[in-house]
């Protein structure tokens, strides 16, 4: 079938045309790419804030702006990257593109819900938007809200709080649609251990989506309940407990790091084996290995606290258990080495990123440690290395992964292929424009420099100024990267349908994929990642 | 639900159940009239499990469910009283 303006086969991009077929689109493809578009939105406009944070930092003293701005400014872009960006990215954009896609299913389990999911996020999202501009008092507690001070901060807090509220809702919702999607919808044949591996990683996910996010949502909307009716939950002067509000906001904010990360795990195992030709690894330690990081990870939020006054039994307890979570977090990454160790290697745009997902996540694995550690902890905390620490995983590990994913999925997302070339030189950009970024935050913060502080003493400006140029680099890279992927998603060459040689089944349909995927559902007679036999009868 | 049947509970079943969650309500509210100190907010939390457990099983079909589905149903309450125990006994040893 094809369509009669274009002459191009039937498609999920073309089988319906003009905003409404998408603003009211059901396809789970379409409400990936919704995603995809708002968050890459959000991203660059936080990206330039944080662009704006480093310029002020070039010099110390004021340079461009004044301290409540400053504050104000790294708030907004850690509430935009965290909960409009970070937390859904992956698995709310390539997560509903390829899920049913790769277990072989026409749609998620409810495609109403999904496109309300999308509204809600949007919803959020706005709030967000809105709190930073509203009565000229964007938030400044920072991302994590802490009290005694968001109880009683006089900038908009409320709404802040009630944007992050929502958003969770969003996340819920998408959480609960892929743990029934995956439960009910896996094509005939598809046994657990017969699943790829990107949509197990979303499985752990979903069950950390679904069962913290309203321990953070009841949290936040305690601390509203505070500042409004006056009730003592956290604040001091009400007979509360600020440390209850870490406890309970971190109880959800440190699984949300695995929220963000296993999907970013998931996408790299599918990457290694398809540019190794090779199966993958140890699926089966892989698959354990993602459900131990989200079972695990559910008992480490105390690390966040080691200093703010719990007791010791409670700190050796956190620690030894961030410790534990290390091992899967390795296992991982000994078993992507694997993979490609005597694999027929390509390096090709896709693998590239992801190779560099492996050396950035383990600085940023390596350097949680050091964080995990009691002793150490104590000098660390609060200091710049906690931040160079945070983007080495957030960024160098989620960013990065959401980077080869997209040039990963690219051709079948557009039935085009971008320039890979400019692939290359916007990798090379990024991947020197992030270490330059965040590296010499690691060695300031051993020195002491603390950080959210817009102001600094002279003895680290070579470090300050590093860093700015880090992330004018990064920042080109960034607009090399996008340019070449809205160029190639518009005239690009046609790509084939599986011109990377996968063998899981998004690879199997043609490129774009047609409105409901499959003509017929495939029915699968072996594990996946066998690159000497058909997966599919 | 096991092999896509429906189950209807009877009339006076639910209304059994009803009675018994309302009878624990009450409970709840007069157990505040005892002086158990700290322990007021154990027992809460002990009645309101229960009254959890009792509209899980009945009213939302969980006794019609699988195995697995009970066991996962089942692990989620047993991880939030991990969690809740694990901020607790922070308090308790501070």
């Amino acid at each position: 079938m094809t369509n009669s303006s274009t002459s191009e086969p039937l498609n999920y991009l073309n089988h319906k045309t003009g905003l409404w077929s998408w603003l009211s689109s059901t396809d789970h493809k379409r409400i990936g790419l919704m995603y995809m578009y708002t968050i890459t939105i959000f991203f660059c406009t936080a990206a330039i804030l944080g662009l704006l944070m480093r310029i002020e930092k070039l010099t110390p003293g004021q340079t461009i702006m004044t301290a409540q701005t400053y504050n104000g400014m790294f708030t907004i872009h850690g509430i935009i990257m965290i909960f409009i960006v970070v937390i859904p990215g992956l698995a709310a954009v390539f997560g509903n593109f390829f899920l049913p896609i790769m277990i072989g299913a026409k749609d998620v389990a409810f495609p109403k819900l999904n496109l309300f999911s999308w509204y809600v996020f949007i919803a959020g999202a706005m709030l967000g938007l809105y709190s930073q501009f509203a009565n000229g008092h964007s938030p400044d507690t920072g991302w994590t809200f802490y009290v005694p001070y968001s109880a009683s901060a006089s900038s908009n807090v409320v709404i802040a709080l009630t944007a992050a509220f929502v958003l969770g809702f969003a996340s819920i919702l998408t959480g609960l649609n892929f743990i029934v999607t995956i439960h009910r919808m896996r094509a005939p044949g598809m046994t657990w251990f017969r699943m790829p591996l990107f949509p197990w990683s979303l499985y752990a996910t979903a069950w950390i989506q679904l069962l913290a996010t309203p321990i953070v949502g009841i949290t936040l909307l305690m601390v509203i309940a505070e500042r409004t009716l006056h009730i003592g939950f956290f604040d001091p002067a009400l007979g509360g407990d600020p440390v209850l509000y870490q406890h309970l906001f971190w109880i959800y904010s440190h699984p949300a790091v695995y929220v963000m990360i296993l999907p970013a795990m998931g996408v790299v195992t599918e990457i290694f084996p398809t540019f190794s030709q090779k199966p993958v690894f140890g699926y089966v330690p892989i698959v354990f290995s993602s459900l131990a990081i989200a079972l695990v990870g559910y008992f480490v939020w105390g690390h966040h606290m080691f200093t703010s006054g719990i007791s010791y039994e409670s700190r050796w307890f956190f620690s030894f258990l961030t410790f534990l979570v290390a091992i899967p977090s390795a296992i991982k990454v000994f078993n992507w080495l694997s993979t490609m160790y005597g694999g027929s290697v390509d390096l090709k745009p896709p693998l590239l990123f992801a190779i560099s997902f492996i050396f950035l996540f383990t600085i940023g694995g390596f350097t949680g440690l050091t964080l995990g550690s009691l002793a150490t902890n104590i000098q660390l905390h609060n200091t710049d290395f906690v931040v160079a620490h945070f983007h080495y995983i957030i960024f160098g590990g989620m960013g990065f992964a959401f980077f080869a994913a997209i040039h990963y999925w690219f051709p079948k997302i557009y039935g085009r292929m971008y320039n890979f070339k400019w692939a290359n030189i916007s990798w090379g950009f990024l991947f020197v424009g992030f270490n330059l970024l965040y590296f010499p935050l690691f060695v300031m913060g051993i020195q002491g420099m603390p950080r959210r502080y817009f102001d600094y003493d002279p003895k680290f400006q070579t470090g300050e100024m590093l860093s700015t140029i880090g992330a004018f680099i990064l920042i080109i890279g960034l607009i090399i990267m996008i340019s070449n992927l809205v160029y190639g998603s518009r005239r690009g060459a046609i790509a084939p349908a599986n011109p990377w040689h996968g063998v899981t089944l998004e690879w199997q349909i043609p490129s774009p994929p047609p409105h409901e995927n499959f003509d017929e559902i495939p029915v699968i007679t072996h594990e996946p990642y066998r690159f000497d036999h058909p997966y599919t009868k | 639900m096991k092999n896509n049947e429906n189950h209807v509970s009877s009339d006076s079943l639910n209304w059994t159940v009803l009675v018994i969650l309302l009878i624990l309500t009450t409970i709840t509210i007069l157990a505040i009239k005892i002086h158990l100190g700290a322990y007021t907010v154990a027992l809460a939390l002990i009645l309101a499990s229960i009254k959890v457990s009792i509209v899980l099983t009945y009213f939302m079909h969980l006794k019609f469910e699988n195995m697995l589905l009970r066991l996962m149903v089942g692990g989620v309450f047993l991880l939030f009283a991990v969690v809740i125990a694990i901020t607790f006994i922070d308090y308790y040893f501070r």
